[in-house]
């Protein structure tokens, strides 16, 4: 029943009670050697991305990727619909359970070991996994931008060409006429000479006795009528009226709630505990201690985390106060003299001995270009940790029962969280269930297991169902955090203000590998990094190490235009000549934004490009300066992903990341004082609310190249060109984020409500 | 001891702490989860509800402020089984909801300001939801769907 195929490996079985199922994952060939055993012993487990038709001629996609607000599982329904010609108003979405056989790691290890590029920072992930054989399956991910331009791109057409192609093989065969005279239209089959018309339905089990079609053949782009529609998505009519089920939603019988504190010091350990006033308010059931634990980060690091009490009540209110009340000393292992401060001068420390510099890239000699400038350029950058704040807290529930186990949670990596908790529980894979919720945003935080493992522990002890709800200053101060980071930099330019040398060393390097290099051709570069790790824990935050890189990359290469005294938009364009798709969004961002106009007294543009998970974004920024602060009116966006399966998606995509980085330009800022973090909720974690909002104008290319991500490219140009348009409006170039550090923004605070 | 309401159109009498705030007894006690916890101190606006029609933070307000009253959740917003509020027609029209967990909230809102002003100006729309925070950054549509919503209820300046 299984056939290699060119590119993909296909499966397919009949329903019971009718219809067909098709699956269709990445063929795993080109394989390095060390690993074709691990890829061989996959087999059929592999499949990524499977289509069902029922009796009733519904079309169900069954997608790999949870649903975060990115609106992936819509499009990718688009993409399979397109291929099959299936009928839109009968497709149907289901996210795939969290089981090994619906792994997309099959995918981004095809994709990685074919040479087809795949997003730097999962290949360690992958290739970390693989190194641990038994537990490589354990990706589920959505993250990355990953989904459209992966999973959507080689699983969902592929499977989708490759059902229509059986359907229309067992009706030519029925109807015995060439399989070439057959047309598919919105889930029905035609026979132009005979006038014979059925529903895809009629087919379906005829089908799939077939053999899959070895070679499914994919439309041309300009065929297409579903994929490039702005259609609907799924998801939002649930989120209008209160009935979208979160993870916090879930209600069991006997539920009781949990509420915890984590060791506020990183790693931290309890001295004492002093439970007696929580233990005898009214409602509370018990106090628990919960052991340090390790938990993996979507990036492919373990990051440690300290021990921490759980109370558990009749109510998350109850439990709060009673936390409130608990005695806690904690063991702080050293780690409670560290600040923001120490950090940074650790970061310059280590930049300054650069001991152990790694390099990014390396090209021409760079002393040399150094020693022939005509002018030198130098700069360094710094930006905090940063906190995601989701705006549903981290909560998971679980219900433990005769060696069973239930977990509802809302997570971008649920292989890997079902992993976690099986390990916490001493328990097999297949006895641990993971129903995954809507998630109240991601952006990272949300690939990170901790939530749910705590929530396992506390149901073992009580064994009773238990909702483990955290407060949102345990969010804030028990996040897995972008790191701080330090960037310094040395340019060369020549007697016309040409680049011609570009040195760069940062603190410290994370993924995507490729985030630190430039697009521009400069014939001497050295770019590196120095590691200088701290006892905070490190996560992946939108767009991961992006969102840095491109503040500092993009703020750095504006002081060089202003160095030579050439307009930013102009000075970026010459070094980009050489590459066009670059050039292309550049130019249309200028255009768009109307660059060459003059905006008026108080009134500026900063611009800022990036090319991040296979798409390239600019933006432009426009403010106002009133009376010394900063308003920011205006931003303009050209985002080139290839092909925008779903139009109004990407733009809101881009929206959002736009507001996102904004908003940490602005004000983000988690500060470290005696080693613990210092802000806890919204009035000191603050994020950008309505009135400060600017209008956003996205424009997108369909250049045709391959489908890059929407999710994060919009997040890392943000700051930038923030900082660029003060630049341009004020003279004052700020170097460090958050902006608001240096100078006052326009951003009223919200009035007082009961 | 027993405090009784009314939400959505029904009578409520729920044995609890009146200190208990409005957020965890609608959660908790009646299984009305679609008012979200966001923050617990009024910053967010996730939780908001109507009280006699005036849009509060359900976090902060202990039940007992809402003893004898009338209280509106996103569950009673519609009109009818078959029939949205004009503002969640609006918010679907222009796709508002990314993830969707303070769009509960941002509703209720925007329902208290047009119950209060059929056709607010930009800068009552900003006054009125400047609570309400959205991570998704979903600003501008939510504008622009409180303005098509005022418009199709015959208020509106459009």
């Amino acid at each position: 029943m299984n056939k290699w195929t060119r590119r993909a490996f296909i499966s397919s079985g009949a329903l019971v009670g009718g219809g067909i199922i098709v699956g269709v994952a990445i063929r795993p060939g080109n394989l390095a050697h060390d690993v074709a055993d691990v890829m061989e012993a996959d087999g059929e487990t592999l499949v990524h991305a499977y289509v069902k038709i029922d009796t009733n001629n519904v079309v169900t996609a069954i997608v790999p990727h949870a649903e975060m607000g990115q609106g992936a599982q819509t499009a990718l329904a688009q993409m399979l619909a397109e291929e099959l010609d299936a009928d839109w108003e009968q497709v149907r979405f289901e996210e795939a359970p969290a089981l090994g056989a619906y792994n997309n790691s099959a995918l981004g290890r095809g994709m990685l070991l074919t040479g087809v590029e795949l997003p730097g920072f999962i290949a360690p992930t992958v290739e970390g996994a693989m190194l641990r054989l038994g537990d490589f399956l354990n990706l589920q991910i959505t993250g990355g931008s990953l989904s459209i331009r992966a999973t959507g791109q080689y699983g969902m057409r592929f499977a989708g060409a490759a059902t229509k192609h059986m359907l229309k093989r067992a009706a030519a065969d029925a109807w015995d006429v060439p399989l070439a005279d057959i047309d598919t239209q919105r889930s029905t089959l035609h026979h132009r000479a005979s006038g014979k018309s059925e529903p895809y339905a009629t087919f379906a089990v005829a089908a799939a006795a077939l053999k899959p079609s070895y070679t499914p053949t994919l439309k041309d782009p300009k065929d297409f009528s579903i994929i490039g529609q702005s259609v609907p998505r799924h998801d939002i009519p649930s989120k209008v009226d209160g009935t979208a089920q979160f993870a916090l939603d879930v209600r069991l019988p006997g539920m009781v709630y949990a509420t915890t504190m984590r060791a506020p010091v990183f790693g931290g350990r309890i001295a004492s505990l002093d439970d007696s006033t929580a233990r005898s308010m009214n409602g509370v059931l018990d106090v628990i201690k919960l052991p340090a634990t390790s938990s993996s980060s979507m990036i492919g690091g373990y990051e440690e985390t300290g021990e921490t009490v759980a109370v558990v009540a009749d109510s998350y209110w109850t439990a709060r106060n009673a936390l409130n009340a608990l005695g806690i000393v904690w063991d702080n292992r050293g780690n409670d003299s560290l600040s923001t401060a120490d950090v940074y001068s650790q970061h310059d420390n280590d930049l300054a001995a650069a001991k152990g510099r790694e390099p990014d890239f390396v090209r021409g000699n760079i002393e040399s270009a150094m020693t022939k400038a005509a002018q030198v350029v130098s700069a360094d950058y710094r930006v905090p940790f940063l906190a995601h704040t989701c705006m549903e807290p981290i909560n998971a529930t679980v219900h433990l029962r005769n060696g069973v186990c239930d977990v509802w949670v809302g997570c971008q990596n649920p292989l890997g969280v079902r992993r976690a908790v099986a390990e916490v529980l001493d328990a097999n894979e297949d006895q641990v269930t993971l129903h995954n919720q809507f998630m109240g945003g991601g952006f990272g935080r949300k690939a990170v297991p901790d939530g749910a493992v705590q929530a396992a522990l506390i149901a073992k002890a009580v064994e009773r169902p238990v909702q483990l709800i955290w407060s949102r200053e345990e969010d804030v101060r028990q996040d897995f955090y972008r790191t701080a980071a330090t960037s310094q930099f040395r340019a060369a330019l020549d007697d016309s203000g040409v680049l011609q040398g570009w040195e760069n060393t940062y603190v410290e390097k994370g993924e995507p590998v490729e985030a630190p290099l430039i697009p521009y051709a400069v014939p001497a570069q050295d770019i590196g990094s120095v590691a200088s790790p701290t006892h905070v824990p490190k996560g992946s935050w939108r767009s991961v190490d992006e969102s840095q890189q491109a503040f500092f990359t993009e703020s750095f290469i504006d002081e060089c235009a202003a160095a030579a005294g050439v307009d930013p938009v102009a000075y970026r364009a010459t070094l980009l000549a050489d590459s066009p798709r670059h050039l292309a969004v550049l130019e249309r961002a200028a255009r768009e934004a109307n660059w060459d106009a003059p905006l008026g007294l108080n009134r500026a543009r900063g611009i800022a490009i990036k090319e991040c998970f296979g798409s390239i974004t600019a933006e432009v920024v426009e403010i106002t300066v009133i009376e010394g602060a900063i308003s920011i009116d205006r931003v303009v966006a050209v985002i080139d992903l290839g092909l925008a399966v779903s139009p109004d998606g990407v733009r809101g995509q881009i929206e959002s990341g736009i507001i996102y980085g904004l908003t940490a330009a602005m004000t983000g800022e988690i500060t470290i004082n005696n080693g613990a973090v210092v802000q806890s909720n919204f009035h000191d974690y603050t994020a950008m609310r309505m009135p400060a909002a600017p209008v956003i104008e996205t424009h997108i290319i369909n250049s045709g190249h391959h489908i890059g991500g929407a999710g994060e490219p919009g997040t890392p140009p943000a700051a930038p060109a923030l900082a660029n348009a003060i630049f341009a409006a004020t003279g004052q170039r700020i170097r460090e984020l958050p902006l608001a550090k240096r100078i006052r923004f326009v951003d009223p605070r919200p009035i007082t409500v009961r | 001891m027993t405090t009784t309401f009314n939400v959505n159109g029904s009578e409520h009498k729920v044995d609890v702490d009146p200190a208990k705030p409005l957020l965890w007894v609608l959660r908790e006690q009646l299984n009305l989860t679609g008012t979200k916890f966001g923050c617990g101190m009024a910053q967010c606006g996730a939780c908001t509800v109507l009280v006699e029609g005036v849009a509060v933070r359900s976090c902060v307000t202990p039940v007992a402020g809402a003893a004898g009253k009338s209280v509106t959740t996103i569950e009673g917003l519609a009109p009818g089984a078959d029939r949205l509020h004009p503002l969640q027609q609006a918010w679907i029209a222009h796709q508002v909801p990314q993830c969707g967990y303070c769009q509960s909230g941002q509703l209720m809102s925007a329902a208290a300001l047009l119950g209060r002003n059929p056709s607010p100006s930009d800068a009552d729309i900003n006054a009125a939801m400047q609570g309400n925070i959205c991570r998704c950054g979903m600003y501008s549509r939510i504008r622009s769907a409180i303005k098509t919503a005022a418009t199709a209820a015959g208020g509106g300046d459009e």
